[in-house]
């Protein structure tokens, strides 16, 4: 059983679609929080948080800065800011330059929440078409939290979970695993050993 | 605690007493984002080796700053925003015979041009002083000197007319080479100048104020003391406008304005 304090998942092309297969299947008895990074058009207002809600019954939103990570609820990066987490379990919002020419990063959310959460941290990198996510995947892999990429094949685009799995590979002793998006809860569920378990965050 | 965290501490505190810039306070989680890419540019190894050359070489800190602070920013960012400003606080500024704005945390200077060009269309320009302020001196020359990448401009066109703009941007700066230069009249309303939120006080009092996201890179205390500084600046009634991520929410100065737009997050001092 591993305490699982914070999912972080990130993606582009071809993500969106993944997530919504995804996020019904996820076990309620799932309460970690979870924070997602997509790719998208610096636009306001982005539409992937009404989307993912009509998906799942959780409460997803765009956070606002300083927002402490709450239990069951789902925060999306808003468009043309970096989403981070601080280590008292709050998020931090940035408008530093793009990283791999994205704002939001990927990079940016994964690197900040091993560093604040340690090993409660699971990353998830989905579809996309560029390297995005590796350097994330691999700092919460170093800081022993569970490392996961959408198999390859299963990638509308596969740049992306190939950059992470080949970064995240060069690391021994890994918690590392490719996975189809169907075989994502149920690992979620195992991992969690299916218990309700106590968030040490609020 | 890690020998890092020990190690950044111990850097802010050397830069405040040598420097006498203060970031002390500042988000962490950015702040060691930041420190870890200066380390991969000064090909140092630890932030101990920084903290040693910013303290004998005065120019490495120069330089170090353009890590630590935001060195680009946008025209006409956020729609909603400036809508609101022409739609709300415009027509009240109207009734000013003369008047002072504030852009706190200017950056490289681009909302303040903004901020011209949606006063000048609302035929105020002529009679308003835009006071524009950052801590760092490099961005102030950039936001001064009012000269943009030219491959910028077709984005900033973009949001120019999103954000209800009356005629084309192009019409408020001349393209040399691969330069868009800033039109005088824009330059001669704006006095840029160096000012810290964390360290000064309040210099004008001014009818709106515009520090967008800027707070997003404080902790709790230091934004409050932040915003302490620019309601006072305001006069009564005057304006204050935030990034549309922060919000008077959590503060304990929100009794003292009103929401004037929902998601605009344009506030008005009480």
């Amino acid at each position: 059983m591993h305490r699982i304090d914070l999912i972080v998942i990130g993606g582009s092309a071809g993500a969106l679609e993944v997530l919504l297969e995804l996020m019904p299947q996820l076990p309620a008895e799932l309460l970690a929080p979870i924070a997602i990074v997509l790719h998208q058009k610096p636009t306001q207002p982005s539409l992937v948080p009404q989307l993912l809600a009509r998906a799942c019954s959780r409460a997803v939103r765009e956070p606002e800065d300083k927002e402490p990570l709450a239990r069951g609820t789902v925060y999306v990066a808003p468009p043309n800011y970096h989403m981070l987490i601080e280590r008292g379990g709050t998020i931090a919002l940035s408008v530093d330059e793009p990283v791999h020419f994205s704002r939001p990063s990927i990079d940016v959310l994964f690197e900040s929440a091993a560093d604040a959460l340690g090993r409660g941290v699971v990353g998830l990198v989905l579809s996309g078409s560029n390297p995005d996510g590796a350097e994330g995947l691999h700092r919460i892999a170093a800081a022993g939290g569970v490392a996961l990429v959408q198999a390859p094949a299963t990638a509308a685009h596969a740049v992306m979970p190939e950059a992470a799995a080949r970064r995240v590979g060069a690391l021994a002793h890994a918690q590392a695993h490719a996975l189809a998006p169907r075989e994502v809860a149920p690992f979620l569920s195992r991992l969690a050993g299916q218990e309700p378990l106590p968030s040490p965050l609020t | 605690m890690q020998p890092a965290d020990v190690e950044l501490g111990l850097l802010l505190d050397a830069i405040y007493r040598a420097y006498h810039y203060d970031f002390r306070a500042y988000a962490e989680a950015s702040l060691r984002r930041r420190i870890q890419t200066a380390l991969g540019h000064f090909q140092c190894p630890t932030i101990s080796r920084l903290q040693e050359r910013i303290l004998r070489e005065p120019a490495v800190f120069g330089e170090l700053l353009r890590f630590l602070t935001v060195q680009v920013s946008d025209m006409f960012r956020d729609s909603i925003y400036f809508r609101a400003l022409r739609d709300i606080a415009v027509p009240y500024l109207t009734t000013y015979a003369s008047l002072k704005v504030w852009v706190a945390g200017c950056a490289t200077g681009e909302e303040a041009y903004s901020l011209a060009i949606l006063l000048h269309e609302a035929g105020l320009l002529e009679r308003t002083q835009i006071y524009a302020t950052d801590i760092n001196p490099e961005s102030l020359r950039t936001a001064r000197a009012g000269i943009y990448d030219a491959s910028r401009c077709a984005r900033f066109g973009e949001s120019y007319l999103a954000a209800g703009g009356r005629a084309s941007l192009a019409d408020y700066y001349t393209v040399a080479y691969d330069a868009a230069v800033m039109d005088r009249r824009l330059k001669q309303a704006i006095v840029f100048s160096d000012h810290s939120l964390a360290t000064d006080s309040v210099f004008s009092e001014v009818q709106l104020v515009s520090c967008r996201n800027v707070l997003i890179y404080f902790q709790k205390e230091l934004q409050d003391r932040a915003l302490g500084l620019l309601a006072d600046s305001l006069s009564r009634r005057g304006f204050l406008g935030l990034g549309t991520k922060e919000s008077l929410r959590f503060s304990p100065l929100a009794a003292t304005f009103t929401e004037c737009a929902p998601d605009a997050r344009l506030y008005r001092k009480l």
